[in-house]
């Protein structure tokens, strides 16, 4: 069977299964549409967190960006897991003790003020917004790549499957078809792992292939990459090139930024006890880190395959996947020394980098670009994304298991969207309609009124992913930097200390969101030529700035506090409840 | 009086859990992973340096075992205090 079919039979299959999934798991209250009535084991938590969490970006981008990075790709690996340990410490047991519906219920509950809380729902709607617009084009992507339809039609498809169970299911739905989507993908993206793991080391553990030496050669397949890379004038792949106080502050903002994602948090308001909050954190972290240790293993893999069947080939003897990638656009070669043979080297190929591919064809065959060429000796561009949909193909993996990629691909942005979805329609139902402007509604009207925001909140999704916004990839570090900066802060204070008072958590919530986000915006809008090291402050870049903000938003909340009235005493009382599992009162 | 006292006591003893732990996720990640990961590449084990193992693997294997060792930790000491869900 050829590729389109076998992509059509698994990626239909896994649709029906979560379509499903939905229909037996529909919402009938409130309860079980923000939190599934608090009802969910904490290994099938465990599940759909890292399914939640596991987005298009960590199944698709991530061991692209890594395979080209080298070292200093592990800020996102230790960035993107570290936040877990934080989350099962310092926030996810006492939230599940508070035992409310969202994020910005504990804000406003326990900072007794509902600007708080209107504080919380903004910083909450603008992350998820930013998230999902990235979801959507992975869908898009994965959609025109795999099935050879529109990007747009795409889109829709998407929208449609996560309507289906999010309005329908709720949390519920979200839930279980989350823990299915869990499934798909990290046998998805195993499976090729395994694979490669086995062709280019022998060793079926990706992670041990890793630190093993090469089949039928007598070198370690890092120290062959470090020596291939460096022979072609790159840096060496496990030499860092970054200064070391930017590569410790985004790690600390990823990990910090992870800790405060309103989508992530509410999943631990779903188990039923403070222990299970904290074993599900554990199980998260566990069902995620497969991926996140598998996913180095297969940079390395792939930038080494990549290398070998790529540099020095004239572009006519190139493998087919080569030119199906330079159609979709996402690679692009300009023969600059015009010898019909593809040089691959350190530096853009293109000035502006990304290709803007015209009608013509040049003397090979390839996809002319209207760009200006760069002096270097490199003749070509790469998407990174490709490093991990094109993997299979390169490695020669049976059809099989070109179709799996697809629909992991496509299981691991949709659960992302499904959760990121809820926490809109529930902060904009329940905090902001319920609770600030419509308090007398029933819990009928409310749910009608989740169900209505959901479906708008995917109207807005889908418009992202068929208009997708220039500044997508650039605001993907206000995401982290406003989690870390506003939310974290709010919540790990509420828990810690009993003095902070509503004055404190909002004068610091504005004040570390205000810093971090003109930080950002000067770097990345206003002034993107003097985004470099030299201007930035104290030399972190902008994607690590949301510790600074988290830092600033602790002192001015613990002075602000310090100078105003001490919190009443019920939010005392309510402190000291939920710092204690049970009712401590026997 | 007592009741007030064995809070307190349960509180500071998780707040002593929590610290310890979480000082060792610092030294693993932001210590050996970035700090002084250089330092530790003079050491290999099988094909990786080891600051660059910590970085790219380590750490993440790390966290794993400090949040199930969170759990126990804090299990026994629910059990403890008494203060455990029915």
């Amino acid at each position: 069977m050829d590729i389109q079919t076998l992509t059509y039979i698994i990626v239909v299959a896994s649709f029906s299964l979560y379509i499903g999934i939905a229909i037996w798991s529909k919402a009938s209250t409130t309860g079980e549409f923000y939190i599934a009535g608090g009802h969910v084991h904490p290994v099938a938590n465990g599940m759909a967190t890292a399914a939640d969490w596991m987005s298009a970006a960590s199944f698709i981008s991530m061991a692209g960006i890594i395979s080209f990075m080298g070292r200093d790709g592990s800020v996102y690996l230790m960035g993107w897991t570290g936040g877990y340990v934080l989350l099962a410490m310092l926030l996810a047991p006492y939230l599940r003790k508070f035992g409310k519906f969202t994020v910005p219920d504990f804000i406003g509950d326990r900072y007794y003020s509902s600007i708080a809380r209107l504080v919380a729902v903004f910083c909450l709607i603008f992350i998820s917004f930013t998230y999902i617009a990235g979801q959507m084009r992975g869908v898009g992507i994965v959609f025109s790549r795999f099935l050879e339809v529109d990007i747009n039609t795409g889109v829709i498809i998407g929208m449609g499957i996560v309507f289906i169970y999010a309005v329908l299911g709720g949390m519920k739905g979200i839930t279980y078809t989350q823990v299915a989507q869990y499934c798909v993908l990290i046998f998805a993206y195993m499976v090729p792992a395994i694979f490669i793991s086995i062709l280019i080391t022998g060793n079926p553990v990706p992670q041990l292939g890793f630190g093993s030496q090469i089949v039928g050669e007598n070198i370690y397949l890092l120290e062959k990459l470090n020596n291939v890379l460096t022979d072609l004038g790159f840096n060496a792949y496990t030499d860092s090139s970054r200064a070391k106080i930017d590569i410790f502050c985004i790690t600390a903002a990823l990990m910090v930024g992870t800790a405060g994602l309103p989508h992530v948090i509410v999943r631990f308001f779903t188990v039923p006890k403070v222990r299970d909050a904290r074993a599900s954190a554990g199980w998260a972290l566990l069902f995620i880190a497969i991926l996140y240790t598998t996913a180095p293993a297969v940079s390395s893999f792939s930038r080494l395959n990549f290398i070998d069947t790529v540099n020095e080939t004239p572009y006519q003897s190139t493998p087919e996947w080569f030119r199906n990638w330079e159609d979709i656009g996402l690679i692009s070669w300009a023969d600059k020394n015009q010898d019909g043979i593809i040089q691959y080297r350190p530096g853009n190929a293109l000035e502006k980098v990304k290709p803007r591919f015209t009608s013509e064809r040049g003397a090979n065959g390839e996809r002319l670009v209207s760009n200006e060429r760069t002096s270097n000796e490199n003749e070509i561009y790469i998407d990174r994304d490709i490093m991990v949909l094109a993997n299979p193909e390169i490695a020669q993996l049976p059809n099989w298991v070109i179709a799996l990629v697809a629909a992991g691909a496509l299981a691991a942005a949709l659960s992302t969207a499904a959760g990121l979805l809820l926490v809109i329609s529930s902060a904009i139902s329940h905090d902001l309609m319920k609770k600030t402007l419509m308090p007398s509604i029933s819990e009928k009207q409310e749910l009608a009124l989740a169900r209505i925001s959901a479906a708008i909140a995917i109207g807005v999704a889908g418009v992202f992913g068929i208009y997708p916004p220039a500044f997508v990839a650039q605001v993907v570090a206000f995401a982290f930097g406003l989690a870390a900066a506003s939310i974290f802060p709010a919540i790990v204070m509420g828990i810690f200390s009993k003095r902070m008072n509503s004055v404190g958590a909002i004068t610091g919530m504005i004040a570390g969101l205000v810093f971090t986000a003109c930080y950002i915006i000067f770097f990345k809008f206003v002034s993107p030529e003097l985004n470099n090291p030299d201007n930035w402050f104290l030399g972190i870049s902008p994607e690590g700035i949301g510790v600074i903000g988290m830092i600033v938003n602790f002192s001015v909340s613990i002075i602000f506090s310090s100078l105003t009235k001490a919190p009443p005493i019920e939010v005392v009382e309510l402190v000291d409840n939920i710092r204690l599992p049970g009712g401590g009162n026997d | 009086m007592d009741k007030e006292k064995n809070k307190n006591l349960y509180w500071k003893l998780n707040l002593t859990i929590v610290g310890s732990l979480l000082a060792i996720w610092f030294m693993v990640s932001f210590g050996a992973g970035i700090l002084f990961s250089e330092n530790l590449d003079q050491f290999e084990i099988a094909g990786f340096k080891l600051g660059f193992w910590f970085a790219q693997q380590g750490s993440i294997i790390i966290f794993v075992f400090l949040i199930a060792l969170y759990c126990f930790l804090m299990n026994k000491l629910d059990k403890r205090f008494n203060v455990e869900e029915e």
